[in-house]
């Protein structure tokens, strides 16, 4: 009996654990594996060498996806973040209505992915969307075209991801907002500080775990955004907006070529790790001022 | 209720005597047309006392349908017949193996009623492993016969003469080209215009793979004019379905798009008549590419299953079948002695054409539909063509690119 008291929360956890253990990183030992071989259409396990990711990082296509990656990324991040920001501190003046407003903010979050790609691909289209309603408003010399400009393209698919994640930044930084200790915040406006000050000196410091959280959140959601890019552009014009996923799927299903979709997705995941990593360390590691 | 009792018991009853052919058929063929084609062999399966199990699986071209084949295959479970076409077929014999329906093939003919070229695709080290169930012509225009009247645009016979009356069509103020952005429609402009430089050319250029013709002058020019077909196309053609490409043609918005016969499907459909409504041209130059669709049969278990293979081949190829089917899909069967009085005139000027550049060595496989190269190859070209039509790239880092890619692909 004791024995089972002391064993239960073990026993619970190692089903889960075992699931993960084969279905996660067993799953990334087999792809590693693979990216080392030939496998074309179906996995095969004679090692190769490096083949795979000499053929990759050779490849033109896989230099724009990673391009676009980092401007997507790099993009999708700070303008989500300051957007986030900035709609948190205005709905925390204590205004009228606060809770439909955040809702409505929120809401861009509740659609998938693909539907809010489909809506923009419209919205966006030269002939449908923006660029022929001003037209028809009479500024006949209106151009807003990114989405068929090859080198632009990849800005569309930047616009409708700000789009959808920034309400849920706001929400993140809302409830970080309210979390800092009102006490401080009074002392700090008895002794006059303007507003302004009060913000960018305490509250926004006193933020920072949240900061983080949602950087690592919107991170993820850059390397491993697919279906917003196949909904809006489906890769084009060309290959011009490709990410490192859609190069992986079209390898993987389209091509045939299981090995290079291996290899490129060893690469994906290792640029997760770059960011997941440092963030992990910083979090698991012993606080010496504790 | 009755019947379907007394089907069962019959089944019951016929079970022990005779294996009972038994079909698990995996197909992409969803979409309206193509459901109803696949229809066809289904019932006629069942009359012969077949139990057919239909497997369709949509999406992504036939990617998603690849994908469930795979994961069956890896399971050691593979369905008894497969949609699969062109090197692919070979490709999975040399994977998993293929079963041999020779015998089939030897007692009904086959090899006397195929044009040698798509007999070929059809055989896996020598032995039959599938069954071609139809014929697409890819390089086809399609033209809105009354602009084409309007503005007295007759059939081009050189893509210079193409581009001349494009060039009259853009004057008068029509989008002489309707084309959708995809890449796959860009590889189908792509190879009608190698082919336009001739069979040789096409031969060497796209199935041969051969670096000297991907880096000749003459792969230069193909660039060059088809930077010239950019040129003709409306600027919001990206991402645009072909559908909607044909139905600009037929709303007349369009003079032209150059696709595949089932764009013929889409002007049927919409009730307009061949030579009255549209025209079908082949486009300039002289060959004939193909995109056969074609059955492979996967190595299975159990004398039912094996049966069912072997019931299906015949089926496939039956005349009957094969003239219903395309009746219904808008291509031409791939056995050349069935009657056309039924079809339309694009259609019996596909099957003429066929016949006779079967002879003269310009009947060649499409590359844009994975006839001619494995996916991978094919598809490092596809990048490099969508790219140049897609940007401003130079023709000539185009061909160079093009050269390096295809070597890349074959490592």
């Amino acid at each position: 009996m004791e024995w089972l008291e002391r064993n239960v929360p073990k026993l619970v956890l190692a089903p889960s654990f075992v699931a993960i253990l084969i279905f996660v990183y067993g799953f990334i030992a087999w792809t590693a594996w693979v990216s080392l071989t030939r496998s074309k259409l179906m996995p095969r396990y004679e090692l190769d060498g490096f083949g795979q990711y000499t053929r990759l990082f050779a490849s033109p296509r896989w230099d724009v996806a990673m391009n676009n990656l980092y401007i997507f990324g790099a993009l999708f991040i700070i303008i989500s973040m300051l957007i986030g920001l900035m709609l948190a501190i205005f709905l925390d003046q204590k205004i009228r209505a606060e809770g439909v407003l955040r809702t409505i903010y929120l809401y861009p979050m509740a659609l998938s992915l693909i539907v809010t790609g489909t809506a923009w691909k419209w919205i966006l289209n030269p002939g449908l969307g923006i660029q022929e309603m001003v037209r028809g408003w009479g500024f006949e010399s209106f151009a807003f075209d990114w989405l068929i400009r090859p080198e632009m393209a990849i800005y569309t698919i930047v616009i409708a991801a700000v789009w959808q994640a920034s309400g849920f930044v706001m929400a993140l930084f809302l409830a970080g907002l309210r979390s800092v200790d009102t006490e401080i915040i009074r002392a700090a406006q008895v002794d006059g500080i303007p507003t302004r000050r009060i913000y960018s000196a305490i509250i926004i410091p006193t933020m920072a775990p949240i900061f983080l959280s949602a950087f690592i959140v919107l991170a993820h959601l850059a390397i491993k955004a697919f279906d917003l890019v196949i909904a809006l552009t489906n890769g084009g014009p060309g290959y011009a907006t490709d990410l490192p996923a859609t190069y992986m799927y079209a390898m993987a299903f389209s091509r045939g070529d299981l090995g290079q979709a291996a290899a490129s997705a060893m690469i994906m995941m290792m640029v997760i790790f770059a960011i997941v990593v440092p963030y992990l360390y910083s979090e698991l590691r012993p606080r010496r001022d504790q | 209720m009755k019947s379907v009792l007394a089907a069962s018991t019959a089944m019951m009853l016929a079970g022990p005597v005779m294996a009972e052919p038994t079909a698990e058929v995996l197909h992409w063929w969803t979409s309206g047309g193509e459901a109803k084609s696949v229809a066809v062999l289904q019932d006629q399966f069942k009359a012969e006392g077949g139990t057919w199990t239909d497997m369709p699986v949509a999406g992504g071209g036939g990617d998603a349908a690849m994908t469930a084949l795979r994961a069956r295959v890896l399971a050691g479970n593979a369905p008894t017949a497969v949609q699969l076409k062109g090197p692919a077929i070979q490709e999975w014999y040399e994977e998993t193996g293929l079963a041999d329906i020779g015998s089939v093939a030897e007692e009904n003919g086959w090899a006397d009623v195929l044009p040698a070229q798509l007999a070929e695709h059809m055989k896996c080290d020598g032995q039959w492993c599938a069954a071609p169930v139809n014929v697409h012509r890819v390089n086809w225009i399609w033209g809105n016969k009354q602009i084409l009247d309007e503005h007295g645009i007759t059939q081009p016979t050189t893509w210079e003469e193409f581009n001349a009356a494009a060039e009259k069509l853009k004057e008068a103020g029509v989008t002489p080209l309707a084309h959708g952005g995809q890449n796959w429609q860009d590889a189908t402009i792509f190879e009608t215009v190698v082919l336009g430089q001739g069979a040789d050319f096409y031969q060497k250029a796209l199935v041969d793979l051969d670096p000297e013709a991907l880096k000749s002058d003459t792969m230069k020019g193909v660039f060059d004019e088809l930077r010239t077909l950019r040129g003709y196309v409306d600027d919001n053609f990206s991402g645009r379905d072909w559908n909607l490409a044909t139905a600009m043609v037929m709303n007349g918005e369009a003079a032209f798009q150059i696709m595949g016969d089932w764009a013929k499907g889409e002007f049927l459909a919409a009730g307009k008549q061949p030579g009255v409504d549209f025209v079908c041209w082949p486009t300039p130059g002289n060959g004939f590419l193909y995109n056969v669709d074609s059955f492979a049969f996967f190595n299975v278990e159990g004398e039912d299953k094996q049966q069912g293979q072997k019931l299906l081949a015949k089926l496939i190829m039956g005349p009957d079948f094969q003239k219903t089917f395309n009746l219904n899909k808008g291509s031409i069967p791939a056995r050349t002695d069935v009657a056309l009085d039924e079809f339309d005139d694009c259609a019996k000027q596909s099957n003429q054409d066929m016949s006779a550049d079967a002879e003269d060595g310009s009947l060649l496989p499409s590359y844009a539909h994975g006839m001619a190269l494995r996916g991978a190859q094919a598809g490092a070209i596809t990048d490099v063509v969508t790219n140049f039509f897609n940007s401003d790239m130079s023709s000539e880092d185009a061909v160079q690119q093009l050269a390096d890619a295809v070597a890349a692909s074959q490592m």
